[in-house]
């Protein structure tokens, strides 16, 4: 679905992306969930902006479903994506943004669940400058999931949240898999990966380092969870 | 861009800020004229203020908007949207309200005041074109230089220091050049200097208006005398729209090319 060949990405004299090669796909209709991990400042959210187009690379090629993305903007129709911060507009009310983003993006939208879901009525007509950090993260996650998007990106999803609406996140995303959707998350919590996601791509120094199932990585490192597992690579590799 | 127009538009306008601007001009505007009660000396007073104030904050309101909107910037860029229709439309939805503020803050009182009646409507038009201009060009400014600085403190330091510059340096180093050189025919280098300074060409461009040559100062004489007062109006006109032109533009190709 996503391949990327040789992406370079240089912010002023530090190379964050080297020679990246990535291709992620479902298999068949099952839907999948990839997590892309790596240590601070490795490149997962150049990576996952390049895919956004809100990184331009100075190198390379990314094709989403066989066609070039660069430097177009109609294929972000077809991508639902999770900013890391929640922050919008403070003038405007939470039934305004909703209404400005569906008037933005030419498809049919389900916010009324999610809003059910999220208990969001009693914010509705709240300006969003006053609401709290998990509300803002609600109401962005619920930005996110309202449209039917066959690609999904998740920039730490979890960030803010009481454990109540993390359960229904946690919810919302298995259940977008289940519809056979490829979602992309990067997370620094390792329960929730290990719980969530099929495969892991973790990269290191800019480079894709190991792409493979939860157990391949465990065997490869020989460890029985995922954080031991994690650090081993990275112990190993800065001796 | 139109969609993002108009939620900047809204944003800003249900913000204090943009009633604190337009009450200020609306005071100020029925002070001066019910207090002076002369509609030509109020227009003076009121251009002194606006070729200062309006740049300013169009300034400071450029460069803060820019960066509080960050994030929710970063949310429009993963939509389905040109990059240019998304900060064009910012820009517009700044520019557009605080021009609002000063055409209606100032409007108000001079309408109250009988200004269809008088001969003054065409000198009271040409505040407003000008404050316009100089909102449009300190906003498209001040969103060249936010979109050049990650760092929103150097930013800042950036804006107000274009501004000063604008508004008061460039006026001293002038004044210096003409004493310094003054054995040397300066008439060139002064209209030249002059159209490189915004602030200077609208405080021109209404003063020929006003048609008070006492007040032109050299660079004014100098502009009246080159192009005689319609075709100095139209020149300084179309400065000004260049004025609006060129960073607009600039904002257009910076954002293709910039990393969020």
């Amino acid at each position: 679905m996503i391949e990327i060949k040789n992406l370079h990405k240089k912010f002023g004299k530090v190379e964050v992306l080297k020679d990246l090669n990535l291709s992620i796909s479902s298999k068949a209709t099952n839907g999948a969930i990839f997590a892309v991990l790596g240590p601070n400042g490795s490149g997962k959210t150049t990576l996952i902006k390049s895919i956004l187009g809100m990184v331009i690379p100075n190198q390379g090629q990314i094709e989403i479903n066989g066609q070039s993305v660069l430097k177009k903007y109609h294929y972000r129709n077809d991508i639902n994506y999770l900013p890391q911060i929640a922050n919008f507009p403070s003038n405007l009310s939470v039934k305004e943004l909703i209404k400005m983003v569906k008037n933005l993006r030419p498809k049919p939208a389900s916010d009324k669940n999610f809003i059910q879901l999220f208990g969001l009525e009693p914010f509705l007509d709240k300006k969003l400058g006053n609401l709290s950090g998990g509300t803002k993260q609600k109401v962005n996650i619920l930005l996110t999931f309202m449209f039917d998007c066959e690609l999904i990106i998740l920039d730490e999803p979890t960030t803010g949240l009481d454990p109540l609406s993390l359960i229904n996140l946690k919810k919302i995303i298995i259940a977008e898999k289940q519809k056979g959707k490829t979602i992309l998350i990067t997370s620094h919590i390792m329960s929730f990966v290990e719980e969530m996601a099929d495969e892991i791509v973790f990269l290191l120094d800019g480079k894709i380092y190991f792409k493979g199932t939860l157990d391949a990585i465990k065997k490869e490192t020989q460890q029985t969870d995922l954080a031991h597992a994690i650090a081993t690579i990275l112990t190993k590799e800065h001796v | 861009m139109f969609k993002i127009l108009k939620y900047s538009f809204y944003d800003l306008m249900r913000s204090s800020w943009s009633y604190v601007y337009f009450l200020f001009y609306l005071g100020l505007g029925s002070v001066l004229l019910f207090l002076n009660n002369d509609v030509s000396k109020a227009v003076i007073t009121l251009m002194n203020i606006i070729v200062v104030l309006t740049p300013l904050i169009g300034t400071i309101f450029g460069v803060m908007y820019y960066y509080n909107s960050r994030e929710f910037t970063e949310l429009l860029l993963a939509q389905p949207l040109k990059r240019s229709t998304i900060f064009i439309g910012q820009y517009l939805g700044v520019a557009i309200s605080l021009a609002m503020s000063l055409v209606i803050g100032l409007g108000i009182p001079f309408f109250a005041y009988g200004l269809l009646q008088s001969t003054e409507i065409f000198n009271f038009l040409s505040l407003i074109i000008v404050g316009t201009f100089l909102t449009f060009i300190f906003t498209a400014l001040a969103f060249n230089i936010a979109l050049s600085n990650e760092n929103k403190i150097k930013g800042f330091g950036y804006a107000i220091l274009l501004w000063l510059f604008l508004a008061v340096i460039y006026d001293g180093l002038f004044l210096i050049s003409l004493v310094v050189f003054q054995d040397y025919p300066l008439d060139k280098l002064s209209l030249t200097a002059t159209m490189f300074n915004p602030i200077d060409l609208s405080r021109i461009l209404i003063l020929l208006k006003l048609d008070i040559s006492a007040l032109l100062g050299y660079t004014g004489a100098i502009f009246q005398q080159f192009f005689g007062t319609n075709l100095g109006m139209i020149s300084s006109l179309a400065a000004l729209l260049i004025w609006v032109i060129f960073p607009v533009y600039r904002i257009y190709k910076k954002s293709a090319k910039k990393d969020f």
